[in-house]
């Protein structure tokens, strides 16, 4: 399968023009000692339907959410996708075009990204944002790397913010020339670091990854008396019920995005959400979006502030990120359009109701608790299990149930359970019996 | 004169203002089905006391304006997008089927691995392909885009050469780099260097051969290069490197100019980035998914990120046990959708069609460029262009006033996607074109018909430049006052 359009006599006239005889003739410039003398070794090309069967195949191999009840989080949620988000987002003028260089053409583009960063600017309560990072991780990263500056350069980190997080800022860290330093939170929240004059950020996560609602206001005050930036990794879903980083005090949020709207895609493409405030808008990274008039004093959109980005600074550019995550924003906009003020809230009324129940149903199963028992939670919940959980949840998908995700980090015998506002209450009380019987 | 296609709204647009214009308060779109467990609230001390001042908008609001925005939007499937460096060929629309598909989509990332050996197999075999592709030993898919492949590479060439005592401080790039490479290397805790191109638009081997030492951690190289020309002396530039103990990263931006013919690995490369969205059409999202995986020669493989694809005996597995490996770049595992998306397009051409998508890719841009040379001469005539070509409008410049940004504006009017402008920067009115091999010889030749006409327009009515684009949905942008007075959001 191929697809390039030219005829037999399309190329012979195309190469006639040139005054060459052959295809070979374009490549004269390299040398002979580094051309491939042989066929890549890979399959000769087939057909669509031959294609289509092969990769149905693998597909066939998986077992996905379709036909497994997901109560696995960490980061990445089961929420429900409406149709009309990839209906709109997928429109092929959206899909097939490519960062806006040329704003007169970029219209469509421009301007739902401008709702975008105006959409996440209301969610977050801070001033401005991006139009996307690459993921909840790599987020982070540019948060720290906004944050550091001069001598002000040590990065503290919440033992409660997702430990693929804080693994992702290591490695970026040593680039940069910084090692994350993490602090400990007892009882699976709070923790208070020490913030000396040379510490650039302190980074909470809230809820934190075990679920747990952080003491956030009192860190962030203590932090920014202290002369540091307070950097809050949120929940986007969460803030229809809590409180947003701006009113809890945080200078940056940062966010995996993936929940907006994006299907879960076994790890991507998600999308990173980066919101701070305006005095920082030239330290952030990536795209921005701006609008303006043109000659005749129409509104439109263009990308601005572009002396920040690498192709204008270079060396001496705060991220080198070019192409972002795009068409995930634009999926996450009419997401969020769709929902309204009202959705937003009925979905995390949804998500904290069922997780209270799936706390409550799972921790009925004798030899199951909660890790962090006095913690309150919003859409998903540590529980401490009477054997491994890697165990019991290689033995909950014989009943159809993807239970949650072992986390290492807090334990062999602790299991995150996230709850979203599809785990309806059948699929609760059938999870709560499985376990039972697993453990039984 | 044969035109384009022009965007849609030949008219001036209606203030139809954002989303937020349509709200009214009270319309919804969503549904939820009935809470069937007690209601539960978050803690008043957590709660969020005012809502976010989202739009209140019913489904049909969001299919008129959100279809609205994107018929001013100009994508390959709207017509030809010759943007140099970016490679807009086409997007195979299989390749969206079965990226949906619920197998594919409907995955968590953190599923255990004998439930996902079907997207395992996948990238596993994507992986081996990729190696093929590039001459590579093993590659990472984890990248989410080029710029992070970049990252991926450099911190890769610090892991190698702090386990021989480090104390490696510069790495070199080409004046004509994309501007990712010197930001990368810089966030990689490198200096970047500059090597000047000479007169022919090739690395200047004897520049190279006098700057590199051994505080040199490697060079940074694309080939062809970014004015489209193939470094003749590949072999002398790579063993110059190596030669001080340096390591030599392939930039992928123009794999597209020679699959199946060459391999960066056979040309002395070490390691090497391939943009999936630019050599095998996964769709450019409007500025991003990409995807950016990084390939390596054996002896660097122990420092590629966590986790891997391993085939073991029990089946496909993700390794994260690698004490080696310099981490973990991105959440998860990287832009799988768009992998799989990569995998339709590799596995459609095979080793056949591969090879000929770089010799008609070269075709139609020798083509395109002999068509316009007359008003846009190449910038180093002398040089044989592969996938691309870097013409100048600086003849049309001194003789008209006319520069290479209106010629890109009047394109627009005439129906296309104007080239990439001022890049390289090392070239003056820059127009760097790349056509690809996605478009037919009549769409060549139209794209060099408006090059022409606008060259002409540019003498006899330039006005027509200076003015235009007057068919778009709007003229012009003040940029200058969108910086000054930032307004970024409603």
């Amino acid at each position: 399968m191929r697809f390039a359009p030219h005829t037999d006599d399309d190329v012979t006239e195309m190469l006639g023009a040139l005054g060459l005889s052959s295809l070979d003739d374009l490549f004269e410039t390299v040398p002979k000692t580094v051309r491939l003398d042989r066929p890549l070794a890979i399959p000769d090309g087939v057909s669509e339907m031959e294609l289509v069967a092969d990769v149905r195949a693998l597909a066939a191999a998986n077992r996905h959410l379709d036909q497994l009840v997901c109560f696995a989080g960490a980061g990445a949620y089961d929420h429900y996708v409406p149709s009309i988000v990839w209906a709109l987002a997928g429109r092929a003028e959206f899909a097939t075009s490519y960062t806006p260089y040329q704003p007169e053409l970029s219209q469509g583009v421009l301007q739902v990204l401008f709702e975008f960063q105006s959409m996440i600017c209301e969610l977050t309560g801070l001033e401005v944002s991006n139009a996307s990072l690459y993921d909840g991780s790599t987020a982070l990263v540019e948060a720290v790397n906004m944050a550091r500056r001069g001598s002000r350069s040590r990065v503290l980190i919440s033992g409660g913010v997702d430990p693929r997080h804080i693994e992702t800022l290591r490695t970026y860290g040593r680039g940069a020339g910084y090692e994350p330093e993490v602090f400990a939170v007892p009882e699976g929240r709070g923790g208070v670091p020490d913030v000396a004059d040379d510490v650039a950020c302190v980074v909470v996560q809230h809820p934190n990854v075990f679920g747990i609602l952080e003491p956030a206001r009192e860190v962030f005050d203590a932090v920014r008396d202290a002369g540091a930036y307070a950097i809050q990794v949120f929940d986007p879903l969460s803030l229809g019920v809590l409180a947003p980083p701006g009113e809890l005090g945080a200078d940056i949020a940062v966010a995996e995005g993936q929940g907006l709207g994006n299907h879960l895609n076994y790890g991507g493409p998600y999308l990173g959400l980066i919101a701070a405030q305006m005095q920082d808008v030239r330290r952030m990274p990536g795209r921005i979006v701006g609008e303006t008039v043109d000659l005749d004093g129409r509104t439109g959109y263009v990308l601005t502030l572009q002396a920040r980005e690498q192709h204008i600074r270079r060396e001496k550019a705060n991220s080198n990120i070019c192409t972002n995550q795009t068409l995930m924003a634009i999926a996450a906009t009419v997401y969020l359009a769709w929902l309204g003020p009202a959705g937003l809230a009925e979905l995390g009324r949804q998500c904290a109701s069922r997780a209270a129940y799936a706390a409550d149903r799972l921790t009925s199963v004798p030899g199951v608790q909660l890790a962090f028992s006095a913690a309150p939670f919003f859409k998903e919940f540590a529980l401490r299990l009477p054997m491994p959980a890697v165990h019991v949840r290689d033995a909950l998908l014989d009943h159809g149930i993807l239970g949650g995700v072992p986390l290492s980090s807090a334990g062999d015998d602790v299991l995150l359970v996230a709850v979203t506002e599809k785990r309806d209450r059948g699929e609760i009380d059938r999870y709560a019996s499985a376990l039972g019987e697993v453990l039984g | 004169m044969k035109e384009g296609a022009p965007i849609r709204g030949q008219s001036p647009r209606a203030e139809s203002g954002t989303i937020h214009d349509r709200s009214v308060p009270g319309r919804t779109a969503f549904s939820f089905g009935p809470l069937d467990v007690p209601e539960a609230r978050v803690p008043a001390a957590f709660a969020r006391a005012t809502p976010p001042g989202l739009s209140e908008v019913a489904e049909i609001d969001l299919v008129r304006h959100y279809t609205g925005l994107s018929q001013q939007n100009y994508g390959v499937d709207t017509g030809a997008y010759p943007l140099g460096s970016c490679t807009m060929k086409h997007n195979p629309k299989v390749a969206e089927e079965v990226a949906g598909a619920a197998g594919f989509r409907r995955m968590h990332p953190l599923q255990p691995d004998a439930t996902a050996q079907g997207t395992l197999e996948l990238l596993w075999r994507l992986e081996r392909a990729l190696c093929e592709i590039t001459g590579m030993a093993r590659a990472t898919l984890q990248p989410p885009a080029g710029a992070c492949g970049e990252m991926t590479g450099l911190l890769i060439m610090r892991a190698f050469h702090t386990e021989r005592g480090g104390g490696r401080t510069k790495v070199v790039i080409p004046d004509s780099a994309h501007g990712t490479n010197p930001a990368s290397v810089r966030l990689a805790g490198f200096e970047a260097v500059n090597v000047p191109s000479d007169a022919r638009g090739l690395v200047d081997v004897s520049a190279l051969d006098k700057l590199v030492d051994e505080d040199v951690a490697g060079l940074m190289l694309t080939n062809p290069n970014t004015l489209g020309l193939f470094e003749q002396e590949i072999e002398e530039l790579t063993r110059i490197v190596h030669r001080v103990g340096g390591l030599v990263y392939y930039d992928g931006a123009n794999l597209n100019a020679i699959l199946g013919r060459c391999r960066p690995g056979d040309m002395g490369f070490d390691i090497v980035h391939i943009n999936t969205h630019k050599t095998f059409a996964t769709p450019h999202g409007g500025g991003g998914p990409g995807a950016g995986p990084v390939g390596v020669v054996e002896a660097l493989v122990p420092f590629l990120p966590v986790p891997r694809v391993e085939r073991r005996e029990e089946g496909f597995v993700l390794d994260v046990d690698e004490p080696r490996s310099i981490g973990r770049l991105h959440g998860f595992h990287g832009n799988v959708g768009v992998l799989v998306r990569a995998y339709v397009y590799v596995f459609l051409h095979g080793a056949d069609g591969l090879k000929a998508v770089s010799e008609l890719a070269a075709l139609n841009a020798n083509y395109l460029a002999h068509l316009i040379q007359p008003d846009f001469p190449l910038a180093h005539p002398d040089g044989r262009p592969l996938h691309e070509f870097v013409a100048t409008a600086r003849l049309l410049e001194h003789a008209t006033g006319v520069r290479a940004v209106d010629v890109a504006k009047r394109m627009i009017d005439l129906g296309y996607h104007p080239s990439t402008v001022y890049f390289p920067l090392v070239v003056d009115e820059a127009m760097m074109v790349e056509p690809t091999e996605t478009e037919t010889k009549e769409t060549i030749e139209g794209l060099a018909a408006a090059f022409r006409r606008a060259a002409r327009d540019a003498r006899e009515s330039p006005e027509l430049l200076h003015e235009a684009p007057v068919t778009t949905p709007v003229r012009r942008l003040d940029e200058a006052r969108a910086a000054r007075h930032l307004k970024l959001r409603w």
